[in-house]
């Protein structure tokens, strides 16, 4: 079963600075499948189309003040395994923010 | 007769089909089809000796037959029906020795994961075998909402992988305590209400609990601390009017049920138990003796308020000092309870007062606790206490309420005490 963690960042965090070793230690763990950082949200484009056309918005989709930091995909046996690893991931990362954990929907 | 079997054995049976099948919404459907089978048939043909076996073995046939009918996934379906149907042959013959997994599925149903709302309605249904409509009532909310909300909880155990299975050593404690405070806030739903049916719910679920953890402290303390209360159910009412503590007839307590309540502590306290509910199920013991031994009473709710850190038990602790203090001191430590959202804040502060002389301000203490409570019985006892106090009688309490607040506090500002 897999498992996406959503690292949402406090608006003050500046995510583009070197990752700590501790995190880096902790995505190489055999649990993470893969795993990317985004840029800050001032850098998001959102594609919408609420008419005909297609309109472009300045900014993240959300408009909230955590943004979405980046995003680690893990493979879990069940939900409890899934959110240890999390709480492993905030506990490293506390200062920046918190994680959501959503199932990945696999088809076929 | 038939109803009782199926209200004790629901969750009995149901729990062995999440087992079995892996979604609590599938089992459910089997589990309702054993039901309504055994309904038709054993009336007729008679109860078989092993009903819990046949109800599973039928619910389980029931599911597989379900499966096969349900044309829409057909590949995937005709796999897992041949799958469990060879599991089902195997162990057709076994049918005394199905597995017990109501702790699975207690610890699934009240994963933190989930809402509270949402575990307790769920362990009300899947446990409790309740209705969607019988939870529905007892929480006051309209059918569709719980609903919505019971069907949410078994997409999301089934969507997220919510393990059905008693947690590791490292995570039970926590969970226990979640299981634990789902079976009380029952209890209390039924307490407050006067509803007995709900009380006696969490009293058969603590009992299951106890089964099945027979080693553990806390649900004994737990089910000793409901029954403890309990005891008092038939005293607490006379003609539908509440009637207090000191008030109650005595002989109307059931003995039998303190006698087990006590023996349940008892034990709790032998397998070393000290959490909150060893210390409730001592004060709820404390409570029934007479005297009271307040000095005692006092001391365990200090112990508690260490526990819990709960402004609620301080203010017990307060009513236990006044006891022994009197009401002067008791009032100056409730008052700097943050408690101004609690209706039995209100009430105590109302009782105090009224203790103390201070008629007016007792009177809005009393208005103010009759805005909160949700409870017919509570609300006429408060009523009548406010009007033993001198408030005119009018029947649109709302708008009583609003005339006599800004009138007293009109007569507050004028510095003196109304007279009656």
């Amino acid at each position: 079963m897999k498992y996406a963690l959503l690292a949402y960042s406090r608006p003050e965090v500046d995510q583009r600075g070197e990752i700590l070793p501790e995190i880096t230690e902790a995505l190489s763990r055999p649990e993470v499948k893969s795993w990317v950082r985004l840029q800050n949200a001032e850098s998001a484009t959102t594609v919408s189309s609420p008419g005909d056309g297609t309109l472009l918005t300045d900014g993240p989709f959300v408009d909230s003040k955590e943004y979405l930091g980046g995003l680690i995909v893990i493979e879990a046996a069940d939900l409890d395994e899934a959110l240890a690893i999390a709480a492993d991931f905030q506990s490293l990362m506390r200062a920046f923010g918190v994680i959501e954990v959503r199932p990945i929907l696999e088809t076929g | 007769m038939l109803e009782d079997v199926f209200r004790q054995e629901w969750g009995r049976v149901l729990a062995t089909l999440v087992g079995f099948l892996g979604d609590i919404e599938l089992a459910e459907d089997a589990a309702q089809d054993a039901f309504a089978a055994a309904a038709e048939r054993w009336p007729r043909d008679g109860q078989p000796p092993n009903p819990i076996g046949w109800l599973i073995t039928t619910g389980r046939n029931r599911a597989i037959d379900r499966i096969r009918r349900e044309r829409a996934f057909a590949d995937k379906a005709e796999h897992l029906a041949r799958q469990l149907a060879e599991q089902a042959e195997e162990s057709m013959d076994e049918i005394t020795v199905f597995p017990d997994e109501r702790l699975e599925l207690i610890f699934t149903c009240c994963h933190p994961a989930l809402s509270l709302d949402a575990q307790v309605a769920l362990t009300l249904r899947t446990l409790g075998g309740l209705s969607t409509e019988e939870i529905a009532r007892a929480f006051l909310v309209p059918f569709e909402t719980m609903s919505k909300r019971l069907t949410r909880a078994k997409h999301k155990i089934r969507d997220a992988v919510i393990p059905f299975a008693v947690p590791s050593d490292e995570l039970l404690p926590d969970r226990l305590d979640a299981v634990l405070a789902v079976v009380y806030l029952i209890f209390n739903q039924g307490w407050g209400e006067g509803r007995g049916d709900l009380a006696a719910e969490a009293i058969r679920l603590g009992r299951a609990l106890v089964e099945l953890m027979p080693d553990e402290p806390d649900p004994l303390a737990l089910l000793a601390l409901m029954l403890l209360n309990d005891s008092r159910r038939a005293a607490r009412f006379r003609n539908d009017e509440l009637v207090l503590f000191d008030e109650q007839d005595r002989s109307l307590w059931d003995r039998a049920q303190i006698d087990e309540g006590r023996e349940l502590l008892r034990r709790a306290i032998a397998l070393r138990g000290t959490g909150p509910y060893v210390v409730q199920a001592a004060i709820a013991d404390l409570h029934l003796e007479e005297p009271r031994d307040w000095r005692e009473i006092a001391t365990l709710y200090g112990v508690l308020a260490q526990l819990t850190q709960s402004p609620v038990v301080e203010m017990n602790r307060a009513i236990a000092l006044a006891e022994i203090n009197g009401p002067e001191d008791a009032l100056e430590l409730i008052d700097q309870l943050p408690l101004d959202d609690y209706c039995y804040f209100h009430s105590t502060r109302a009782d105090i007062l009224r203790r103390l002389g201070r008629n007016t301000e007792a009177r809005i203490a009393y208005g103010r606790a009759l805005a909160l409570t949700q409870s017919e019985p509570e609300r006429r006892f408060l009523e009548g206490r406010m009007l033993e106090l001198g408030t005119p009688v009018n029947t649109d309490w709302q708008e009583l309420w609003t005339y006599t607040l800004n009138d007293l506090e009109q007569e507050l500002e004028g510095g003196e005490e109304p007279t009656r």
